[in-house]
Formats: C-alpha cells, sequence, structure tokens
C-alpha cells in the first residue's frame, strides 16, 4: 500500500507540476504582489519608518516571503476546485489508486511552486540591496521553517479547496493571510502601535515567525521566538492537515 | 464468488436529506451485454452510476459488480471497472498522449508509453496526440476520454450520457467505439436521455423513473408492451439528420473502423 502511494503520489504530482510549468502567468502573479510590495515598503513608505535597523530591505524580507507563501497557496485552492468541478477527481477516485495521493500531489506541487517563487523573491531583494551575514546552518534554518510554514498554509488551501463552491471562492481565503503581516512586527515595529493591537500582533503567528527570520538572516542568535514560531507552524500544519482530511473522507465514499 | 452477472443491483436506495432519490432499484447487467439506462433528467441515473462506481455511498441494497461485493470490496471493484463520466472528465493542460500515459501508470500498467500510443492509433488521435487537449474538438475528447476508459482492459464500464453535448457525426462515432467494445465481451452500463441512443445500442434497457426501475427488457419485450402494430400509410419525410449527412456527405451506415 505505502509503495503504491508513493508510486500514485509521483504520477500524480507529475501532472500538476506540469500544470504549474505551463501556465506561468500563476508563476508571475504569484510573485508580482510581494514583490511590489517589498519595492512600495523599501522605496516610498520605508524611508519614514524607524525600525532601529539600518536597512529596511533587511528588515522587511521575512515578511514579504510570507505573503509569498500566502499568495502562492491560493492557486493551490484553485488547482484542487478545477480538478473535482471538471470530474477529473471522480475519474482518479474510481481507479485503483491509494486515494491520498489525489491530495498528497498538490501539496508537493504547492511546495515546489512555493519554494520557487520564493527563491525569485530572495533574488529581487539581493538586487535592491537586501544583504545577510547568515551561514549555511541558518538559512537552512530558515529553510525549513519556511517549509513548515508552506506546508501548513498548504492544507489551509486544501480545505478551502475542497469546501469551496465556486472558483473565486477558492482563492479568497488567501486574502486574510494576506493581510495578517500588516498586522504584525513585518513592517514595523509593534512597540508603536495602541495597546489592543500591539497585543494581538505579538501574539498572532506572523511575529515570532518574522523575528525568529530576521534573526537568522542578521546572524544573530535566535530568542525564546524560534520555539513559538515553531509550535504555531507545527499547529497550524496539524490542525488545517485535520480539517482537511476530515472534508476530503466528507466527500469520497 | 463468481456470477455471470457483470452488474447486479437489488433494493438499491440512497436520499439527499428528505429527497429520496433512488427507492429500489434493482437491475442486472449479464457479461459481454449493454443496459442503457433511461430516464428523463434527474430520474437519479447518475446517482446509479457514481454508487457502482464506489464514489457515492448507498443508504441500503445489495450490489455486485465484476463478482465483488461493493460494500466489502470496493478496492476490488475498482481494479475492475472504469467510469466516463457526463462532462468528459479529461486534463486540458496535458497532451492527449499525456493523459492515456498518466491514467496508464495509475493503473500500473509498465508499458504506458506503448498502451498510450496504441489507443491513440485505435481512436485516430495520433495526429493530435502531442495538442494540448484544450484544443480537441467535443467529439475529440470524448474519444479519447473513453480511451482513458479502456485502459487496463476492465471488464465492466460505466458510460455516464456518454454523447450529451456531441454533434451527430461525433455521436455516431462513439456508438462504433461502444458497439465495437460489447463484442470483445465488457459489459457496458450506458445512462442516455436518448432513446434513439438505447435502441441503438443496447441488448436491454431499463427505464428508470420517480426512483425506481418501472419497465426493464429487450427493445422487442418493450415493443410488446404496447398496442399491436398497425399498418398505416404515411408519407416518409427526411428527418433534419438525414438532410444534414445528405449535405455534409458523411457516412452512416455505421461500419466500425
Amino acid at each position: 500500500m505505502s509503495t503504491q502511494l508513493v508510486g500514485d503520489t509521483a504520477a500524480l504530482t507529475g501532472r500538476s507540476l506540469r500544470h504549474v510549468t505551463r501556465s506561468v502567468d500563476t508563476i508571475i502573479t504569484t510573485v508580482i504582489m510581494p514583490i511590489a510590495f517589498l519595492l512600495l515598503f523599501v522605496y516610498v513608505f520605508g524611508g519614514a519608518i524607524q525600525t532601529g535597523s539600518e536597512s529596511y530591505v533587511d528588515y522587511l524580507l521575512p515578511g514579504i516571503l510570507l505573503i509569498t507563501v500566502a499568495t502562492g497557496v491560493s492557486y493551490t485552492a484553485l488547482r484542487l476546485f478545477v480538478d473535482m468541478s471538471s470530474g477529473v477527481f471522480e475519474r482518479f477516485q474510481s481507479m485503483p489508486i491509494a486515494r491520498p495521493a489525489v491530495l498528497w500531489a498538490h501539496v508537493l506541487t504547492s511546495l515546489a511552486a512555493n519554494l520557487v517563487a520564493l527563491v525569485v523573491v530572495v533574488l529581487v531583494a539581493v538586487l535592491i540591496g537586501f544583504r545577510s551575514a547568515a551561514g549555511i546552518g541558518a538559512w537552512l534554518a530558515v529553510a525549513g521553517i519556511l517549509v513548515l510554514f508552506t506546508l501548513g498554509l498548504t492544507w489551509i488551501a486544501v480545505f478551502a479547496g475542497l469546501s469551496a463552491s465556486s472558483a473565486e471562492g477558492a482563492g479568497a481565503f488567501a486574502y486574510p493571510l494576506i493581510f495578517l503581516p500588516f498586522i504584525s512586527s513585518a513592517f514595523v515595529p509593534t512597540n508603536t502601535m495602541p495597546g489592543a493591537v500591539r497585543a494581538f500582533a505579538e501574539h498572532q503567528p506572523v511575529t515570532p515567525i518574522v523575528n525568529t527570520i530576521r534573526d537568522l538572516f542578521a546572524g544573530q542568535p535566535v530568542g525564546s521566538d524560534i520555539w513559538v514560531a515553531l509550535a504555531w507552524c507545527l499547529a497550524i500544519l496539524l490542525v488545517a492537515y485535520a480539517l482537511a482530511m476530515t472534508k476530503y473522507h466528507r466527500k469520497i465514499a | 464468488m463468481t456470477t455471470t452477472n457483470a452488474i447486479s443491483v437489488s433494493g438499491l436506495t440512497k436520499s439527499y436529506g428528505d429527497q429520496a432519490v433512488l427507492r429500489g432499484v434493482d437491475l442486472t447487467v449479464t457479461q459481454g451485454s449493454i443496459l442503457a439506462l433511461l430516464g428523463s433528467n434527474g430520474a437519479g441515473k447518475t446517482t446509479i452510476v457514481k454508487i457502482l462506481a464506489t464514489l457515492l455511498k448507498a443508504d441500503s441494497g445489495a450490489v455486485q459488480v465484476a463478482g465483488y461485493d461493493l460494500t466489502e470490496s470496493p478496492a476490488k471493484v475498482r481494479e475492475r471497472i472504469s467510469l466516463t463520466g457526463q462532462f468528459a472528465a479529461v486534463d486540458e493542460i496535458l497532451t492527449g498522449r499525456e493523459n492515456l500515459v498518466l491514467i496508464a501508470r495509475l493503473r500500473h500498467i509498465k508499458s504506458s508509453g506503448l498502451v498510450a500510443d496504441e489507443l491513440l492509433e485505435r481512436f485516430s488521435l495520433t495526429d493530435a496526440a502531442a495538442r494540448r487537449v484544450a484544443t480537441y474538438s467535443g467529439g475529440m475528447r470524448r474519444r479519447l476520454d473513453i480511451a482513458m476508459s479502456l485502459i487496463g482492459d476492465p471488464p465492466v464500464i460505466f458510460l455516464d450520457e456518454p454523447t450529451t453535448g456531441l454533434d451527430p457525426q461525433a455521436r455516431i462515432e462513439v456508438w462504433q467505439t461502444v458497439k465495437a467494445l460489447a463484442g470483445q465481451g465488457t459489459s457496458v452500463l450506458l445512462t442516455t436521455q436518448y432513446l434513439e441512443e438505447a435502441e441503438q445500442l443496447a441488448d436491454r434497457i431499463a427505464i428508470l423513473h420517480q426512483g425506481r426501475i418501472i419497465v426493464s427488457g429487450t427493445l422487442a419485450e418493450l415493443k410488446a408492451m404496447l398496442p399491436p402494430a398497425r399498418v398505416e400509410y404515411v408519407e416518409k419525410q427526411p428527418t433534419l439528420e438525414d438532410v444534414f449527412f445528405a449535405v455534409v456527405g458523411a457516412d452512416r451506415s455505421g461500419e466500425t473502423r
């Protein structure tokens, strides 16, 4: 059974990766919004923002990376929705395949597409002056956190794709995820915010994740934030996975 | 457990909330035959097909497909069936050949490329093999759809309204394909709302109405239920279909490739 799951997942992942590479527009739209935010905040608002760090692009990049993932996963929900409404999903489910392979293929494709988008955004940041003191270990830690974060958001996307009743609805769940970094330490330090907003900003998942990645990029020792960040990432992943699987089993006989 | 019936269904019920869609359906399909399930829109044809294809759970009833009990061993049933849905379930972004290779890989066939090429040839799609399915005509899509269903030679095939939305030429192509299938021993359950299609293809016809099979039998048996034929003299006008084929010059004699 498990070797069958691997084989079927590989075949179906090959299929959905072709969907990504043959619709280059989805890659471009995935990276264009985060890059627009990056340029807007570095060249328009950034001069007026006091972060205490020397370079605003260094301060900003971690939050932009999370926005990149949030934009990217909306296409995962959309692709899953199209599969279900077109009958392709039913064809696969009526075949002698390991059934979870249908979902895992979309999850792995999302991971691959988002990693490519993240690399593109980092390269653009480097072009406009982003510099990092991070060593190999710190970069690997950043990659690990982003992979966990992407998997968590991808399973939210799977849940959204399975639950949606229209293509627009399938993609719309991503808007709050894209918006969340604005009420966090991603763009400005939280200590300038009024009490209630500050309390929210400091206790939502984006702030510890952004702070951890920022410290890793700066080559600084990370504080307890990394454990809070990892706990959030794992919690999001587990809850979203459980919700998506419950929804999935209700969909299929 | 073996029977001579490819499909046997008894007492099948299914409700969506308060609405009973199937109220005790009984039907059988003998091996190598074609059963046409006739019914108007919303009669529950697609619900029956979805249950038989293991996509939907019935509320009650006993179902055997290809010798296996549907509720006890759905995985065994899936190895022996193939579903062609109402709307051609083909991947538009992949090419025709990639669609076939994907299904062959998912059916765990080693020589997936060879199988794909054979089917492309058999369904006259070789020239279009490397083109994305999004560029195919409705008839080509449906031919590809049926070709995908044949991979792995499943002994039981479900065709849910296979000619809905096709032009007359493409419909005749599909009919020829289905006839050829049954000739090779494949059992076919076909749903349709076109009476002519049932007449053309089916060994037996079952009429589904308000959640039950109200009549089933061969065409001759069904005709025998009607008042006896009377002889009347009527001028035979060409039908629009006769005109269509006379004008476009297509061959509708029904000869197979």
